[in-house]
């Protein structure tokens, strides 16, 4: 399967495979009037399996989100069809109106406006909970 | 500004600063009795409570300051809709200091986060109640001298206690302490609690279903009630709020030093026939948590100024 390269714009590389869909859900892709590709189960040797997704335009995207979905994934910075810049990421500290709090007795169930804040409460475990009431994510 | 929203939120220093001055306060009331004056204390009460809104209003009085008083959601802003962060906001324009009680978990972090003045969270919902915390300390570490090589055991309802949480998460943080955790199979205590607390920390800890059978090893044991309001089954309630009461009969086989206690209010978990017995300590709690309170309050106000 082939996909065009793209000229600027960005490729997350790397994506553990099934997480590709989640990612483009939670940068909100879809929304955006520019060409994006996901591509699942790429082969990979290092992984077996990965997902990539390819935004064919040079827009901020949110380093927490893709770091919380997965740390290891890679991203690749393309100007004029040249990789000029690599990132790399870790699990963010915080999260801030990335996931919603699913607990009925928090706070943030009945004040709308109230920003979901998640903490890292165990990064060997990548768990997160609510700053509010302390229920994970 | 410094708010005190989770038991964690005081180092073990300040812990230990907090009990010295209560005791001081025991020791000396006349030499506090217009520490505060010219302050006023909001106490903002979304939920039903006596002993925790009146223990903060006899503190901040026995203190020498003014208490402004709001209780339950109906009578206030709150009714017409008011978010916390503004209730907060405002009456930070009134009060010194607040101490809120609120049913929803992580309100009083919202309030902390946006009064101008020191917020005490005094209890949001099923997640954190530090004064009371603070009260039980005080009790142990009077009763026992201390609180290392106690073995303690928590009784009742373990899953939405908050009172038990924040003791465990407290006690954790000192030496050879052993928990007891004796609960009905539905109201064991969480799994977080345990992976969080005791096994990260590497505390000892059993669980049982029978009080009587660990009676006799306990130094502490901390009675709780089963919380109507956290039940959103009305069948699981009536099912399991009688599970364990403590009788005369049954503390034969506990140690002529064990210390009793419970938060407050019971229903039918502690003989009323015990009250007479001299290990009983849930009276001394209550009074205990006013001196914490009115220490807590001090520490608070004298950060704020500074």
């Amino acid at each position: 399967m082939n996909i065009d390269s793209i000229q600027n714009g960005i490729v997350i590389d790397h994506i553990r495979a099934g997480c590709g869909m989640q990612l483009y859900d939670l940068l909100k892709l879809g929304e955006l009037d520019v060409s994006v590709a996901i591509i699942k189960n790429v082969t990979s040797h290092k992984m077996g399996k990965k997902d990539i997704i390819k935004i064919d335009a040079d827009i901020p995207v949110d380093l927490d989100v893709i770091g919380f979905v997965d740390p290891d994934a890679t991203i690749n910075v393309i100007r004029n069809g040249v990789l000029v810049e690599k990132k790399t990421l870790a699990l963010p500290e915080k999260l801030t109106n990335v996931l919603k709090c699913k607990n009925p007795r928090c706070i943030t169930s009945c004040e709308q406006e109230l920003p979901h804040v998640f903490k890292l409460a165990d990064r060997a475990q990548r768990l997160y909970r609510c700053i509010y009431c302390e229920t994970k994510a | 500004m410094r708010s005190v929203i989770d038991i964690l939120d005081l180092s073990v220093e300040e812990l230990e600063d907090l009990i010295a001055t209560a005791q001081d306060i025991i020791a000396n009331p006349e030499s506090y009795s217009e520490r505060c004056r010219g302050k006023k204390l909001a106490t903002l009460f979304f939920e039903p409570s006596t002993r925790t809104r009146l223990s903060f209003e006899a503190a901040m009085y026995e203190l020498g300051g003014n208490v402004l008083s709001v209780t339950g959601a109906g009578t206030s802003s709150a009714a017409k809709g008011e978010s916390v962060a503004d209730t907060a906001k405002t009456v930070s324009c009134y009060a010194d200091i607040i101490a809120m009680r609120h049913p929803k978990e992580g309100a009083a972090l919202v309030a902390a986060n946006n009064a101008s003045v020191p917020v005490i969270n005094a209890g949001d919902g099923g997640h954190c109640h530090p004064t009371q915390t603070l009260a039980d300390l005080l009790t142990i570490y009077r009763e026992k001298g201390g609180f290392d090589n106690l073995t303690v055991g928590l009784c009742g309802d373990l899953k939405f206690g908050r009172t038990v949480h924040s003791l465990i998460n407290a006690l954790s943080r000192y030496r050879n302490i052993r928990f007891v955790l004796i609960s009905p199979e539905e109201l064991k205590l969480p799994s977080y609690v345990k992976n969080e607390t005791l096994k990260k920390f590497g505390l000892p800890y059993v669980q049982s279903t029978d009080l009587e059978e660990v009676l006799p090893q306990l130094d502490i044991l901390y009675m709780t009630r089963v919380q109507r309001e956290r039940f959103f089954n009305e069948e699981d309630y009536l099912r399991l709020k009688d599970c364990y009461v403590l009788t005369p009969d049954k503390l034969r086989k506990a140690k002529r030093d064990l210390c009793i206690m419970h938060p407050l209010p019971r229903v039918n978990e502690i003989s009323v026939a015990i009250d007479d017995d001299p290990r009983a300590c849930y009276f001394k709690q209550v009074l205990n948590g006013k001196y914490m309170r009115m220490a807590l309050i001090l520490k608070l106000l004298k950060e704020a100024k500074a």
